[in-house]
């Protein structure tokens, strides 16, 4: 048939009662609109917790030596020798799913700059360390590999240990402190972590190569841990696995031997994290489907109350030769127009909304592309549903009653 | 090209082609559990140039007959030709293309579309025709609201004009389609008593142009301007008559008395 006449009619009428129109395409816009700013200020948070709970590394592994028994006395797991420097290598050469390893030897003491001096723990670790810890290096940086094969003495410090040392302000960088009787140069300082969950200050640290820890300090050539990350949260039970097969390799253990040594993830934090996140998906899903039925609502009622408006002109048309399809199809081209219109309003309406938020509120916002898409159709086939819906039962509708509608 | 429309027009109407041809038309309506007869069995031919008043009060009937007249209802009886078309056997969509292409409405109350200019009101009986192009379309509509005196006005949209300019658009959308018969439903229902001659000197000089003409109204003066008057009572015809002494609507207006 004559589609562009279609068309154009459906087009006219549109730019005839622009208020009307307005009011129409405002229900899509608003539907839009919400449901795209609401999922996006979910999701931020949604995103900000799930960060939050990895930064206290929620891929975190774990490994100490113990769970053995000499003569039938359980051993102090620290006083163990089982866990050596080759075991590090092992895993850290055979352990496809992890992302960082580091051995861990500890000191605890005293630290003194002149006429300042505190207690701290003395670790001693790989560069490694920082990533799975979630620890970045502030200012300077950290030792280099050369560091760690001469066991030089240099320490990378937290800021908690900078305000004991240094009360004056003085840049650490460079300056020689001393751990005990030891003298280290710091090249680097960590940025604040604050406090983690547990109350423990995570700035009172000083980080320094493992190699120098053992040699020079401790003196001893086991580990007291070794510390990895899997390679997401998700991959942690397949990696704990993984490490178990390379250490009893590595111990040459019997099938029959129990292990000796233990290896333990961040597995309650990982369980809570999932709990949270999914109570978010389901608070977001809520939210948007409430967001859009009230949407939805509000255009069926515009569209609604719009056609019952259009009976007489619905009955004129007739009157001049329109047949009901011709009705039907000028009523669901003026909903797709506006549908769509509305719907891409709604979109940039939305997006602006949610950068507004993130700027005035600081809320973390992050708008996830599926959101924009479901948001669209819903309240596009909405529109176009409620806009075709009435007009079908105005196209059959008598034009004599039609047009003496009042 | 105007005038060889006219000449056209003359000229079948001298041989007096038959447009509207009723048999025996019943049309019964069920209300609740009574049937209401609101034609009784009514008979008539219209010829072509015929301009033809059917009056009668309400209940008549008349309103009936002209959705009958207009192909917007059918006949329970009886069978009704328009244009040698005959409508009883029509579907719902036949009818459709039918009111497009041979009848010209003109209501009481204009019911143009709101907000929209002269000349796409005229235009809107050829948009539900695909075959006829925009710019014939659209020079179809500027001559017929020349010829209703409208040329002036064919961006005016219909809120920004009178009732009798209204008016004068329905009737321009009347004619777009060059339809085989004009159906007015009380056309000057709503107009004072000057605006109504004035269009009732249009439909004259219509009628003059060979048009064939439907006055359906209630208001017996009507008759004096009309070639022929139909008379409905309860759903029957009882009077019929051609007009000998058909009275020129402009003589009529020119003798109002002029008002301030």
């Amino acid at each position: 048939m004559h589609y562009g006449n279609l068309f154009k009619i459906a087009f006219r009428a549109l730019i005839g009662n622009k208020l009307r129109t307005l009011l129409t395409m405002l229900g899509i816009i608003i539907g839009v609109a919400s449901v795209i700013t609401m999922l996006a200020i979910g999701q931020g948070s949604k995103r900000s917790i799930a960060n939050q709970i990895s930064e206290m590394g929620s891929n975190m592994i774990m490994i100490h030596p113990g769970a053995s028994s000499t003569g039938g006395v359980r051993m102090d797991a620290g006083s163990m020798q089982t866990l050596k420097l080759e075991d590090f290598h092992a895993i850290k050469e055979q352990c496809s799913l992890l992302d960082g390893v580091t051995p861990q030897v500890r000191s605890s003491g005293q630290l003194i700059n002149g006429n300042n001096n505190s207690p701290s723990t003395l670790y001693g670790v790989t560069e490694d360390y920082l990533s799975i810890r979630k620890q970045e290096v502030e200012k300077g940086d950290i030792w280099n590999e050369r560091d760690e094969k001469t066991a030089a003495k240099v320490c990378v410090i937290g800021t908690t240990v900078v305000e004991n040392l240094f009360p004056d302000g003085t840049d650490p960088l460079d300056k020689v402190i001393r751990f005990n009787s030891i003298p280290f140069r710091i090249v680097g300082v960590l940025k604040s972590k604050g406090y983690n969950s547990m109350g423990q200050d995570q700035d009172d640290v000083v980080l320094a190569p493992y190699t120098t820890v053992m040699k020079r300090i401790l003196a001893v050539t086991y580990l007291q841990s070794v510390i990895c990350s899997a390679k997401s949260e998700g991959q942690t039970d397949a990696a704990i696995a993984q490490i178990t097969e390379v250490l009893r390799k590595q111990h040459k253990l019997r099938d029959t031997d129990e292990d000796n040594f233990t290896i333990r993830s961040q597995a309650e934090l990982s369980a809570m994290m999932n709990s949270t996140t999914d109570m978010m998906t389901t608070l977001l899903a809520c939210i948007a489907g409430i967001s859009l039925v009230v949407g939805g609502i509000g255009i069926m009622n515009i569209e609604y109350v719009s056609v019952t408006e259009r009976t007489k002109e619905i009955g004129l048309r007739m009157s001049v030769g329109a047949r009901g399809i011709d009705i039907m199809s000028q009523f669901l081209i003026e909903a797709v127009i506006i549908s769509i219109t509305g719907g891409i309003i709604g979109v940039l309406l939305g997006v602006i909304a949610t950068v507004l938020v993130n700027i005035l509120a600081s809320w973390p916002v992050y708008i996830e592309p599926w959101s924009v898409l479901l948001s669209f159709s819903v309240c596009a086939l909405t529109g176009v549903f409620f806009g075709w819906y009435p007009a079908r039962k105005a196209a059959s509708l008598n034009p004599i009653d039609a047009i003496r509608y009042e | 090209m105007a005038s060889e429309a006219v000449r056209d027009n003359f000229f079948m109407h001298n041989k007096m082609a038959t447009v509207i041809s009723l048999k025996d038309i019943k049309r019964d309506f069920t209300v609740g559990s009574e049937t209401v007869h609101a034609l009784r069995g009514v008979s008539f031919d219209i010829e072509e140039g015929e301009f033809v008043t059917i009056m009668g009060t309400s209940g008549s009937g008349k309103s009936t007959m002209l959705n009958i007249l207009g192909c917007l209802d059918i006949p329970t009886d009886g069978t009704y030709r328009l244009d040698g078309n005959d409508t009883s056997k029509m579907s719902k969509n036949e009818r459709a293309i039918l009111r497009n292409r041979k009848i010209g409405f003109v209501f009481q109350n204009y019911n143009l579309l709101a907000k929209t200019t002269a000349v796409e009101n005229v235009e809107l009986p050829l948009m539900y025709n695909g075959g006829i192009s925009a710019k014939e379309r659209h020079a179809r509509a500027v001559e017929a609201l020349k010829a209703v005196g409208l040329g002036d006005r064919l961006e005016h949209k219909s809120n920004q004009m009178s009732g009798g300019q209204m008016q004068r658009v329905a009737i321009a959308r009347a004619l777009v389609n060059n339809p085989a018969v004009i159906l007015a439903d009380e056309a000057t229902g709503n107009l004072d008593t000057r605006t109504s001659f004035e269009i009732l000197v249009l439909f004259q000089k219509l009628h003059a142009e060979g048009r064939t003409i439907i006055f359906v109204t209630h208001n017996p003066e009507l008759s004096r301007y009309s070639t022929r008057n139909i008379f409905l009572r309860d759903g029957r015809k009882v009077e019929d008559t051609l007009n000998p002494h058909v009275e020129d609507a402009a003589l009529t207006l020119s003798q109002l008395p002029q008002e301030d």
